[in-house]
């Protein structure tokens, strides 16, 4: 195996101009994910995590746009594809599996159809083998009698059996990456740990690199190798899971971390980050969480927060919280 | 001490019947999903009963029961000691629904958004009849928005403002009970709390009473006194919170705190939880938790365990101990 990250995002940056300005939901975003790494992205919703994601797999709705940096599969660029280039690596090279599987399934063709479909167009194999290997790639993704499921619509199956064939689908081609965008969101609990503990298997025994989007802590916790944490569009802290969420050096990640019920146990008030994630269109001056941090200073109003490369590669923040350091809100 | 709401025997069959030509030409059955199955329980006042479970447990149907907007089939919610499903007495009547309000998950879909906050907020007084003079004012800042607010219109908010002028509307009737039915899963981790914390706050001050439902266990041990676990329509634990957390004595319980994502299990290897639930058309015969039951013996496949009560601890197991 190479040292080359199966997936390396460069300094990305995505725009969508509108009437009222352009709007940067992707901001000088980077960072690699190698084999068999699961590399969690969590965020509040506006935060940009589904559009970086987007990104990476060339499925930006226009007028959303690449403008800047890139982003390298297995080393080569794939940012500037477009059209059938894409769409060839797209299943091949990357698999996605998207927040609901109702949608992402074809409701008037059998789940063998689809994964047959999948498997003939990224492998150079014939019918017979590519049903064969659908039936195999069901039986990883633990539905029972995948033989005769084969053969059944996607209304016939269960949410999280549902989610078990997409997860199927995305890696009947055997791809190296797989962007997994909450994955478990849709689903109950005990179908949610029925999920993870297959991603993480899937991920562990094939040595693919996962990219799982979620807003769960939770989930990130248990699944993630690395986690980085989106907020206004940037990357606010990067680090392995463990250091990142009981050792967090910027100030979002530490409030994040204290507001869930769990941290606050016992307590009988949560603590609480005051305000909500400005809107892109309406973007504070300076640090983009400034008006919410207690620790602001007038550097953090009048600068833009620091990008990961120029400060200590962990936390974008001019002044990292060090471990002494206490978020009270 | 006597209780604020008082459930017994709560039963809710829905038909779910093909129309009538289908099921003569297909000679097809009718289908009843029992959604919800003899629940009892007592919630005293001032104090938060939260229901949780897992889609298609019941918990939003007993909740929609609770403020009249579904009929039981069976059994009875009773109210300060009145039944709104049987009650004749318009008088009383009138009076239990002004004690009873209800804050829904979708903060999007629960606000119309043609109205102002103004006519959001006011509209349980007005409807009425009653006088709203700077009632909607007075809402919005007890609630943390701006008196400036009421002028505005729903989509103005965020997420979590808009869940904040669903409770200052629930709040306008001056109620005793407030239905929550997920308030915050559609909200945000650092939202959340704020929306939490305003509720702490607000029964404290209020001295309301919550019947909080929710499948995030980890909110339901922040807000609740007294948890109740559903599973297919049936409770089949209760206890109070520190309790359950602590000792949980049904399987379904302990399966359900396994499975939950934690946040100090850095890549923990669990086994997961075995199936699924259920088809609530046709349950699984004795008890329904049997085919995922690591415990299940015979005497759980044919026979349907009774409410126990050990310790101050209600649960429907025959294993349980």
């Amino acid at each position: 195996m190479t040292d080359t990250p199966v997936l390396s995002v460069r300094d990305l940056v995505v725009e969508i101009p509108t009437r009222h300005g352009v709007l940067r939901p992707v901001d000088h975003v980077s960072y690699d994910i190698r084999a068999g790494e699961i590399l969690g992205v969590v965020g509040e919703s506006g935060a940009g995590k589904s559009m970086g994601g987007n990104a990476v797999i060339g499925l930006l709705d226009r007028p959303a746009r690449i403008v800047a940096g890139e982003v390298l599969l297995s080393g080569q660029p794939i940012h500037d594809l477009t059209g059938d280039a894409i769409r060839r690596l797209r299943g091949k090279k990357m698999g996605m599996i998207f927040q609901d599987p109702l949608t992402s399934l074809n409701p008037l063709l059998t789940i063998g159809e689809q994964l047959t479909e999948t498997i003939l167009e990224h492998l150079d194999v014939g019918q017979t083998e590519a049903r064969k290997r659908a039936i195999a790639a069901l039986e990883e993704v633990g539905i029972p009698a995948a033989a005769q499921r084969i053969n059944s619509y996607p209304h016939e199956f269960s949410g999280g059996m549902r989610q078990r064939v997409v997860i199927a689908l995305a890696l009947c081609a055997e791809p190296d990456l797989v962007i997994a965008d909450e994955p478990t969101t849709a689903l109950d609990v005990s179908v949610q740990a029925q999920i993870v503990a297959l991603l993480k298997r899937l991920c562990r025994d094939r040595g693919v690199a996962v990219m799982l989007v979620t807003h769960d802590m939770g989930v990130i916790a248990e699944a993630a190798d690395r986690v980085a944490v989106m907020y206004a569009g940037r990357l606010a802290e990067l680090g392995p899971v463990r250091e990142v969420l009981t050792n967090a050096r910027h100030p979002y990640t530490a409030g994040l971390m204290a507001s869930t019920p769990l941290a606050s146990q016992g307590r009988k008030r949560l603590r609480q980050i005051p305000g909500a994630m400005p809107r892109l269109g309406a973007l504070p001056s300076g640090c983009a969480f400034h008006p919410r941090c207690e620790f602001a200073q007038d550097q953090c109003r009048a600068e833009p927060g620091p990008t990961l490369d120029r400060c200590d590669g962990r936390a974008a923040c001019w002044f990292p919280l060090t471990t002494d350091q206490k978020v009270s809100a | 001490m006597s209780a604020l709401i008082s459930v017994r025997d709560l039963t809710r069959i829905f038909d779910v019947s093909k129309p009538w030509l289908n099921r003569v030409i297909e000679r097809l059955p009718r289908a009843l999903l029992t959604a919800v199955s003899e629940v009892s329980f007592d919630v005293p006042e001032n104090s938060v009963y939260a229901l949780v479970g897992e889609s298609g447990s019941g918990k939003s149907t007993i909740g929609k029961i609770m403020v009249g907007l579904v009929p039981p089939s069976a059994g009875s919610v009773e109210i300060n000691g009145v039944d709104l499903a049987t009650e004749t007495d318009t008088k009383k009547i009138e009076a239990v629904r002004d004690d009873i309000q209800m804050i829904f998950q979708d903060p999007f879909a629960s606000l119309n958004p043609r109205w102002r906050v103004r006519d959001i907020i006011e509209e349980p007084v007005t409807a009425k009849s009653g006088k709203a003079e700077g009632l909607a004012e007075r809402l919005l800042e007890q609630v943390g928005l701006s008196a400036a607010d009421s002028g505005k219109y729903p989509h103005e908010f965020s997420g979590g403002q808009r869940q904040r002028i669903c409770i200052a509307r629930a709040l306008a009737s001056e109620p005793r009970i407030i239905v929550c039915d997920e308030p915050t899963s559609a909200l945000d981790v650092s939202v959340q709390s704020q929306v939490l914390n305003l509720m702490s706050d607000l029964r404290e001050d209020l001295g309301l009473t919550y019947l909080f439902i929710s499948h995030d266990l980890t909110v339901v041990q922040h807000m609740a006194d007294v948890i109740g676990v559903l599973y297919l329509g049936r409770l089949v634990e209760e206890a109070p919170r520190d309790r359950l957390f602590n000792h949980p004595k049904h399987p379904y319980t302990q399966m359900l705190f396994d499975a939950a994502p934690r946040m100090d299990a850095f890549g923990r290897e669990i086994d997961p939880p075995k199936g699924e639930i259920p088809d609530a058309i046709n349950p699984p015969p004795g008890c329904a938790f049997h085919p995922r039951c690591p415990l299940a013996t015979e005497i759980c496949r044919t026979e349907r365990p009774k409410m126990r009560r050990i310790e101050d601890t209600r649960v429907a197991c025959h294993h349980a101990t």
